[in-house]
């Protein structure tokens, strides 16, 4: 391996740690687990490096690499009879559910747009939390779809499953995950100012 | 100013497919136009499209400095 290829490689790697870290952080919710992942996934790519034919592409290139060792270890796991795994999310069973349309209510509006509010004040640490709760398959879709930006299809592949599957598991994820975000703003009290202004005026 | 060809129920049962850039072109074009005529989609719209973007940068953490050193160190080892 030439240097040049050596020093491309380890800066690329170098400026994309954080982007990786954080999708296998997302993807494994563990912090030692996530560090494994990227540093399996960095290894595997260095010894394929030779494979990529297009330099420019090497950022969504490492990034699939990581998804299709997490993907390919889960899938793994899942199989396995001594593991006790989560099981598969039954369809059907919970209800749609959108944070805009249950902030957009007139007495939340009186006083001011709360759905604007509400999701400037949501940290990073909120939308963290609601992501790690959601059952493996459903994260899984989001973070492929809404964190790595592969289309449905892209995400059916690579997950093995038809494409309506992924559909279905991300509008369950999203309705999940908005539940949850909107309880954190019923608990952290983000929607109390709005609660009493309308008790003072009826 | 043209009106919508389309009606507020069938952009928002089309909304988030297009904020996915899971639609077809026609159909995206016709929620675009109804999204600039629209207050009401238009704020639905921007809600959600905020919402993908605060899950989305749930995809980038400060990596550990132990992480980082491990990385340089496998890189360094392997050339």
């Amino acid at each position: 391996m030439d240097a040049g290829l050596h020093i491309f490689f380890a800066e690329k790697v170098e400026r994309l740690t954080d982007r990786l870290y954080g999708t296998a952080l997302r993807l494994t919710r563990n912090s030692d687990d996530a560090e494994d992942l990227v540093a399996e996934t960095v290894a595997k790519a260095w010894a394929k490096l030779g494979k990529l034919s297009d330099p420019q592409s090497f950022d969504a290139w490492i990034q699939r690499i990581l998804t299709n060792t997490f993907v390919s270890e889960w899938r793994h796991r899942r199989a396995s009879p001594e593991v006790a795994m989560e099981p598969e999310p039954e369809d059907g069973g919970d209800e749609p559910f959108s944070l805009y349309e249950k902030l957009h209510q007139p007495f939340l509006l009186w006083w001011t747009t709360p759905e604007e509010e509400v999701i400037a004040k949501l940290l990073r640490e909120d939308i963290d939390r609601a992501l790690d709760v959601l059952p493996d398959a459903f994260r899984i879709a989001v973070v492929l779809v809404d964190v790595e930006g592969y289309s449905y299809g892209e995400a059916a592949e690579l997950l093995g499953v038809p494409i309506g599957t992924v559909r279905s598991r991300l509008a369950r994820a999203r309705a999940q995950l908005q539940r949850a975000l909107w309880q954190h703003g019923k608990d952290a009290g983000l929607l109390e100012r709005h609660m009493s202004a309308k008790a003072h005026n009826v | 100013m043209s009106e919508p060809t389309v009606k507020c129920e069938e952009v928002l049962k089309h909304l988030i497919a297009y904020l996915d850039r899971e639609t077809d072109a026609h159909t995206a074009a016709e929620i675009e136009q109804h999204l600039e005529q629209c207050r009401s989609c238009y704020s639905r719209a921007e809600f959600e499209r905020r919402l993908k973007a605060h899950v989305r940068a749930a995809g980038s953490r400060s990596a550990p400095e132990r992480l980082r050193a491990r990385i340089r160190k496998l890189v360094d080892d392997e050339f």
